[in-house]
């Protein structure tokens, strides 16, 4: 056994409202650069929908993730090292800008300039990549928000695969939800072993993946590889880049952006120690189906002073096994099995995972009167298919997903009769197998979400990663690889500036 | 010999193989964020599979051709086949591949003119180098028509001669040798030595990264902390 610690991620669809204010905030903070407009580290996706990019969760199309071989190896979809290779000097399993959309800019100052005319003056739309006048915009880092579009469109969401989808294409019997998105920070990452350059590593104290922007050459195959599609390609830096866990935020103990500013309280971070050797077995299961309990199974019990023993043996420092033992990720993960990972069938083993939602319960509706299953709604009569949720978080498999549903319903009809009706009764609860203890805390962590009980992040002992912390004074932190000497330098190598738009001149006029 | 002929033949290869050397060193350790390959294909992807393929196979295997051919010592090659085969080999494979790169050069530099995308996010050096690789490959091409007037083998002789000498370090005898080829093949022997003064200040450079070591290693990378 080989035990490493992940800063996991999980996030509640049950509370998310789709307000965007993740994606917002990661994007002022991390890609609002030129080169990135198009990129969103995160996103909120309406599903159903293709999503962004265009039909990214259909692998037929994109040859994400890993397949097993009849040999019970597993590759990437992409294909072997050989093919890779191949496939360099043109990748054919590439999205273009157009599966993301063309990002566009407005012409907001004509407001300010235009003479006086016999209509209002308007901004138009401006395409932030050939700085040109767009007559039209086509498609938007999320064009399907709350159902828009045609029903036919949104039907080819691969979530719908055995599925009588063509129901809910009616008034009547249409649902949706909220997915937001960012890197799954996987424990068998593709993006990483389909890198020529092996510019992309995971962080073994924390299990953050990042791309090391120097080592990486541009070849892109990492983009193929992710099945999330969550690496994206930097047009004028000429290389990828990607969701980073906000790591020197992380390192300081401090929570994600996106998570820090979700007001909806939906997102939670915590410490999860896991057995490294056992991940390629993990990885290579042969049915689906077992990808979820097998990954789970992977996850070591923090209070079990056998795992605690060989944690430090491992080099895990007793702060991370002191924010293991106190993770909200291990409690919604492996104590209540209310968090499930989003495609396990990639066979990424993912890391960023996902409380199923519940949703109105569709008979009520039709009939009148809900239909009960002991002394707990139906989850089959949810408006979300079931199926639909399994094929998103446990690779069809419905069993889980009923599982975590009925927990959450359990644990409001007992505390609905006991703030409400002012009785203890627990019957709900033993239908699901939780304990009073347990159903407390989940609404602890569920309802009330104080952001101590959301975020347990130890800090990085960084004075433990360098041998000779005086010879780190005076140093220049962050920088695009040019050491402390800034852009200019690396202007002689075809450099560009960062801070400096070099297509799109429009909205800083009053700088120049 | 002229000294014009000793300057051009006999001292630039060293400058600019200097240049080359110092330049990429100086690019590698200072700014690496810098050194990529440089694809525009996610800004449009049509038609690069046959434009990127032709141009990277047909110059990979011109390159190759020209390392060997150039740089094999005459008694060496001699064992296996005779200067005028060799030279016929040349002009055949090269003319081959040449002309495979030529198509895809021409597919690439019409597309990163046309296409509004790519060339709003081309830089200068990104069009330059198009255009210098397709003055040098038009050259190369020019002499094997050149070639065909001396099928002996001797021009070629004395380009490999020039060659080694440079690499040996005898640049008196390397103007020597070349200088009495006609003036098609210098033009192309000195637009080569050029690419080389080039090679630091462009995209060129991802040619040395070529990830052929991606073959040996494992799948994942994890790094520890420090």
């Amino acid at each position: 056994m080989k035990i490493r610690s992940q800063v996991a991620m999980v996030l509640n669809l049950d509370k998310c409202i789709g307000c965007h204010t993740c994606s917002v905030t990661c994007k002022n903070v991390w890609t609002s650069r030129e080169g990135m407009e198009y990129a969103w580290f995160n996103n909120v996706e309406s599903k159903p929908g293709i999503g962004y990019p265009k039909d990214w969760e259909n692998q037929n199309k994109w040859k994400g993730g890993w397949v097993r071989n009849s040999d019970g190896s597993i590759r990437p979809r992409i294909g072997g090292k050989f093919r890779v290779l191949a496939n360099i000097f043109a990748n054919p399993d590439l999205p273009e800008i157009d599966d993301y959309y063309e990002p566009f800019d407005f012409d907001y100052q004509h407001l300010h300039t235009a003479p006086e005319v016999a209509h209002q003056p308007t901004a138009r739309p401006r395409s932030v990549i050939t700085g040109k006048r767009m007559e039209k915009i086509e498609w938007g880092p999320n064009w399907e928000e709350i159902l828009g579009g045609e029903f036919i469109k949104r039907r080819k969401d691969k979530n719908f695969d055995n599925i009588q989808a063509d129901i809910y294409g009616q008034y009547e019997n249409t649902f949706m939800m909220y997915l937001p998105r960012l890197c799954e920070h996987c424990l068998n990452p593709t993006c990483a072993a389909a890198c020529p350059s092996g510019a992309i590593y995971k962080r073994e104290e924390d299990g953050i993946v990042l791309i090391d922007q120097d080592k990486c050459r541009g070849w892109r195959m990492c983009i193929s590889g992710c099945p999330y599609k969550k690496i994206y390609y930097n047009w004028k830096s000429g290389k990828s880049e990607k969701c980073i866990f906000c790591y020197p935020r992380i390192e300081a103990g401090m929570p994600t952006v996106c998570s820090e500013t979700c007001v909806g309280r939906i997102r939670y971070l915590g410490v999860l120690l896991y057995d490294a050797d056992k991940i390629h077995e993990v990885a290579s299961t042969p049915n689906e189906h077992d990808l979820y309990p097998k990954q789970l199974a992977m996850f070591l019990d923090p209070n079990d002073p056998k795992v605690i023993a060989q944690a430090r043996k491992d080099g895990i420092a007793d702060s991370v096994i002191t924010a293991a033992q106190k993770s909200p990720v291990y409690k919604l993960a492996v104590d209540w099995k209310l968090a499930l990972p989003l495609h396990p069938e990639y066979r990424t083993l993912p890391m960023v995972w996902y409380v199923p939602p519940l949703s109105p319960i569709q008979n009520a509706a039709e009939s009148g009167k809900i239909g009960m299953n002991g002394v707990l709604p139906d989850v089959d009569s949810l408006r979300i298919p079931l199926r639909y949720l399994a094929n998103l978080l446990t690779a069809g498999d419905e069993k889980p997903v009923k599982l975590a549903l009925k927990r959450l319903l359990a644990m409001r009809v007992y505390k609905r009769a006991q703030q409400v009706d002012g009785i203890e009764d627990l019957t709900a609860l033993q239908d699901v197998g939780l304990s009073q203890a347990q159903a407390e805390e989940m609404y602890r962590y569920l309802a009330i979400a104080d952001y101590e009980d959301r975020f347990v992040i130890p800090t990085a002992h960084r004075e433990e990663a360098m041998s000779d912390a005086f010879a780190e004074r005076n140093g220049c932190g962050f920088s695009f690889g040019s050491g402390c000497s800034g852009d200019d330098s690396a202007n002689m190598f075809g450099g560009k500036k960062h801070t400096k738009r070099e297509v799109m001149k429009t909205v800083q006029v009053w700088e120049d | 010999m002229s000294n014009f002929n000793l300057l051009l033949f006999g001292v630039y290869p060293y400058i600019a193989l200097a240049i080359c050397l110092i330049g990429s060193w100086a690019r590698f350790d200072w700014s690496q964020y810098t050194w990529r390959a440089g694809s525009s294909q996610m800004l449009d992807g049509k038609g690069m599979r046959m434009a990127s393929n032709l141009f990277h196979v047909g110059i990979i295997f011109v390159l190759a051709g020209h390392f060997v051919g150039l740089l094999t010592p005459h008694a060496l090659y001699h064992h296996v086949i005779s200067t005028e085969h060799k030279q016929l080999l040349a002009m055949v494979s090269g003319g081959v591949f040449g002309v495979l790169c030529l198509i895809g050069l021409i597919m690439l530099i019409k597309r990163r003119l046309n296409n509004p995308r790519i060339r709003a996010t081309s830089s200068t050096s990104d069009i330059m180098i198009l255009f210098v690789l397709l003055a040098q490959l038009i050259l190369g091409l020019l002499t094997i028509v050149a070639s065909t007037q001396h099928l002996d083998g001797s021009v070629m002789v004395m380009l490999g001669d020039w060659a080694q000498s440079v690499v040996t370090l005898q640049p008196l005898k390397a103007a020597q040798a070349i200088a009495p080829v006609g003036i098609i093949y210098k033009l192309h022997v000195f637009l080569g030595v050029t690419l080389f003064v080039l090679f630091p200040f462009t995209r060129l450079v991802h040619i040395v990264s070529a990830p052929i070591w991606y073959l040996g290693r494992r799948y994942q990378i994890v790094r520890q902390k420090g």
